[in-house]
């Protein structure tokens, strides 16, 4: 630390490509300090705190169980139906939840990026943070569903992680794109939550996709959650076989998402204080 | 040079400016559309001439910037509103990239651009600290070192875990307050945070930053106070139009800066004597304001007297003419009104067509410091107003550091006379207390 103080900072136009990773991890316990800051005010002062994660989920998978399940008799190829929605909507909810608070971090986060320097990717960064928390709490407490079902997963739960993965690196990728778009552009502000309304449709999250016309299979999967939810599927469900070639596309896809936007984020990074 | 800490060179900042919303600072998708469309037409019929869009304009806020600063030195940033001095803390403090130039620093820094960056209402004081000093750069063991020194400093040890946004204002300030004072930067930037808080608050921060430049720390503020700046700092810059117009010893910019960089108007003339301010009856000639015993471009301060002069003609013959002024602060509050009272040669007398000249005398200390206008009041008959003259004169009462009983922040109030105080020891120190523990 002591050296790193007398050594010579040179600020100039566009010169910030170096040490940008070296700078993100000296400003780690501030990334920590900021995600803390935002677990904790995210319950302040709601009576029953974290459960509302938990109803919001429930909601959701009583609403897609009745209406997928039992009125429009969608196969579920012998799994219990709410199981098969659950194993969706987990990792959608996450998805969708942090890519709406990564996109309004940065523009919530204003007063803070106009005041003081620091890796401006710590904002979005611990939004999605937060939202992982969420995550798990749900999953762990969801998954008290397969006991009341008494419905064992395989071996291959073991794989969830992986595919919590892609869904955490999908949503910083696309996150990183919308935080950055909307400094300058607040018309993100109205598109975020109804392309995500949509996205829950045009997503297999209330049916299977293998419900899906086999050509149009691969076209399908150009939604990079259609692999995240088939993933989860397969991990979560026996029996289920993976789609490869559409988890590969998902994986490819989420790659792109996830270089493009930091690309793109730290490109405009430099100017947030001015936009914003 | 091993001890300069902070270098810019020719530093300057461009920013582009959308004129035509409203909301001219965010784009929205539709403008960007639109633009690339236009693009995209340019692109299909090459000859159409590409103009410049009127909604688009290139503005420096800062340019040319070159400066050094060494390890203790204080520099205080002055310069109008727009001059771009927030600018340049911004670009010291890496919050925003300059366009051209570049800036090297020697030394953790540590920016304090405002009061309370980053605090939380929901949270409680204790897990502010917390947040308060990560943000502006303290590690964690050292916010945990420091912990109780910062809580002690801003005296809310019962109100620890109560949510902030139940604190009162002054509350607030003291704690964000205490954790910036708390931080150990080599290199302290400080943007007007003495405006802010009462004045018990004003004097700590500035014994503070005295107490933080006395343990050879460097410090750049940025203050629209110029006794501040003149008190603190060891080299000031001036900045006007985003560039340097000056840079040195405090007390010989301020002066610089005081005399010529308020839109005053300490003079008017007015040759042409058909177009001059006035009527058929009577019409302006000049006007001008100087200290007494000084020439007119000399600068006024609250310890002097000064001397308001105004030459008009009278263009009727037989007018009883009255002349008075009124003479407003830079909050517009109407401070007086002044006209000839006492016998002079002309008070209540008919005037002959000529040039007549009014000469009012301001005692020293009755003015606050500030801009102040004066309107002229051309009237006859004692009630048929001939012609008013607003801004007639626009002048700065500059502060001075005589008599202020030691204390350098802004003295508020519309006049600030030098009143006659008795102080006197009614009982000593041991009376006091045999009253104390007798009650």
């Amino acid at each position: 630390m002591r050296q790193n103080q007398q050594a010579e900072l040179i600020i100039e136009a566009g010169g910030r490509a170096s040490g940008y990773w070296l700078e993100l991890w000296r400003h780690r316990e501030l990334f920590y300090f900021l995600a803390w800051r935002d677990v904790v005010v995210r319950y302040k002062q709601t009576a029953i705190g974290v459960a509302w994660t938990l109803l919001r989920a429930l909601a959701a998978l009583l609403v897609l169980s009745v209406v997928f399940g039992r009125l429009a008799n969608m196969p579920s190829g012998g799994v219990p139906y709410p199981l098969l929605v659950f194993a969706a909507v987990l990792p959608w909810q996450f998805f969708a939840s942090a890519l709406t608070d990564c996109g309004n971090s940065l523009v919530e986060g204003a007063a803070l990026i106009s005041k003081i320097h620091f890796p401006r990717v710590i904002v979005p960064g611990s939004a999605v943070i937060v939202n992982l928390i969420d995550f798990l709490v749900s999953g762990a407490v969801l998954a008290l569903l397969f006991l009341w079902y008494g419905f064992l997963p395989d071996w291959k739960i073991l794989t969830v992680p992986l595919f919590a993965l892609l869904v955490v690196a999908l949503a910083i990728g696309l996150g990183l794109w919308l935080a950055a778009l909307m400094v300058e552009y607040r018309d993100f502000h109205f598109i975020v939550p109804f392309a995500l309304q949509l996205g829950l449709y045009a997503s297999p999250v209330g049916f299977s996709s293998s419900a899906v016309p086999e050509h149009w299979r691969l076209l399908y999967c150009l939604n990079p959650m259609v692999g995240v939810i088939d993933g989860f599927r397969w991990a979560l469900l026996r029996g289920d076989s993976l789609y490869y070639p559409g988890t590969l596309l998902s994986l490819v896809t989420t790659g792109l998402l996830l270089v493009t936007g930091t690309w793109y984020f730290r490109r405009t990074e430099r100017t947030f204080a001015d936009v914003i | 040079m091993p001890n300069i800490v902070l270098r810019t060179q020719g530093v300057g900042k461009k920013y582009i400016l959308h004129h035509q919303d409203v909301a001219a600072c965010h784009r929205t998708l539709r403008d960007k559309i639109v633009e690339h469309a236009a693009a995209i037409g340019r692109w299909l019929k090459p000859e159409t001439p590409q103009r410049a869009s009127p909604s688009r304009e290139e503005f420096w806020a800062l340019r040319d910037v070159s400066l050094n600063v060494k390890q203790g030195d204080v520099l205080g940033i002055i310069g109008r509103n727009g001059s771009g001095k927030s600018t340049l803390l911004k670009l010291i403090s890496r919050i925003t990239e300059p366009t051209e130039g570049r800036i090297i620093l020697r030394g953790r820094v540590a920016s304090l651009l405002e009061v309370g960056t980053g605090f939380h209402p929901e949270l409680t004081g204790r897990e502010n600290i917390f947040l308060n000093g990560a943000i502006l750069g303290m590690t964690g063991a050292e916010i945990r070192r420091k912990f109780d020194e910062i809580v002690a400093f801003a005296e809310v040890e019962q109100f620890l875990d109560t949510p902030i946004k139940r604190y009162s204002s002054g509350m607030y300030t003291r704690l964000a307050f205490a954790v910036a004072a708390h931080l150990e930067p080599e290199i302290l930037i400080v943007d007007e945070v003495l405006a802010v808080g009462d004045v018990a608050f004003q004097k700590k921060c500035l014994r503070h930053i005295n107490d933080v430049a006395r343990e050879g720390r460097t410090i750049v503020l940025v203050s629209h106070n110029m006794l501040t700046v003149e008190a603190l700092c060891t080299q000031a810059l001036w900045l006007h139009g985003g560039r340097v117009m000056d840079l040195g010893e405090p007390h010989r910019i301020i002066s610089q800066y005081l005399r010529t960089s308020f839109s005053s108007l300490a003079h008017q003339h007015w040759s042409d004597e058909t177009a001059a301010p006035g009527n058929d009856q009577v019409r302006l000639h000049r006007a001008s304001i100087r200290p007494q015993g000084g020439a007119v471009a000399d600068p006024v301060r609250v310890c002097d007297a000064f001397v308001m002069e105004f030459e008009l003609w009278n263009l009727r013959s037989n007018t009883y003419l009255y002349v008075g002024i009124q003479l407003h602060n830079e909050h517009g509050i109407l401070i007086f009104e002044s006209a000839p009272v006492e016998a002079t040669p002309w008070l209540g007398k008919p005037f002959p067509v000529g040039l007549f000249k009014f000469v009012c005398h301001v005692p020293a200390n009755l003015l606050n410091a500030g801009v102040h206008r004066v309107a002229l009041v051309v009237s006859k008959n004692e009630d048929v107003l001939l012609h008013k003259e607003e801004e007639i004169l626009v002048f700065e009462i500059a502060d001075s550091t005589e008599k202020r009983g030691g204390w350098y922040g802004s003295w508020d109030g519309a006049v600030r006379p030098i009143l006659a105080w008795d102080t006197q020891l009614l009982q000593a120190k041991g009376a006091v207390k045999q009253v104390s523990n007798a009650s």
